[in-house]
């Protein structure tokens, strides 16, 4: 695993841990520039969701901090209340059997 | 360059060797695929941490050599509930 630079690590960190809803995402939601990032983007929304986007196209080291923070090979990757929940696929079937919900209504 | 579906097959039967693995081509591009994988290994597991297993075993191909994989990982008996 690449170390993770402590200033990439603090600032996803102090992301993670300052925002309910974080989203690491190619593009914005706005303009999602990922099918897989665009498609949890439409389930938060769908949701009624209200969430960070960060667009981790606009930092090389930001767009591989993140998974070495996680130790997830991919992106998108959804926090909530600073745990991270999971990718595109994980998303699609939480929402799908109700449990995103549910997380939500939770937290 | 992309990978063949055998080749995903032998990595993750290397590192889950009773896993039963289901492989769909999405693309045609060796780059796009959708994988079902069933092992007991996964037992008392969150989704993440068997995905997570099944990346591992990829061996650092996830998000490079291979773009996406739609992964749906189980148990044999049931399928996973995340809480």
């Amino acid at each position: 695993m690449q170390t993770l630079s402590s200033s990439v690590h603090d600032t996803i960190d102090s992301l993670v841990k300052s925002n309910d809803v974080v989203l690491f995402m190619k593009g914005t939601a706005d303009f999602p520039q990922c099918g897989f990032s665009a498609a949890v983007c439409n389930v938060l929304e769908h949701l009624d969701v209200t969430f960070k986007d960060v667009n981790v196209l606009e930092s090389d080291a930001m767009r591989q901090g993140i998974k070495d923070y996680s130790n997830w090979p991919t992106i998108p990757q959804l926090y909530v209340k600073g745990e991270f929940i999971g990718g595109c696929d994980i998303i699609k079937e939480m929402f799908q059997s109700g449990e995103l919900q549910e997380l939500f209504d939770k937290k | 360059m992309p990978m063949t579906a055998p080749d995903i097959i032998t990595l993750i039967k290397s590192a889950l060797p009773d896993a039963e693995v289901e492989i769909q081509d999405l693309a045609g591009d060796g780059d796009h695929y959708a994988a079902t994988v069933v092992s007991q290994t996964f037992q008392g597991k969150s989704r993440i941490q068997q995905h997570q297993l099944v990346y591992a075993a990829l061996m650092g191909k996830m998000g490079g050599e291979l773009h996406a994989l739609a992964l749906t990982t189980k148990t044999p008996e049931a399928p996973t509930k995340f809480y």
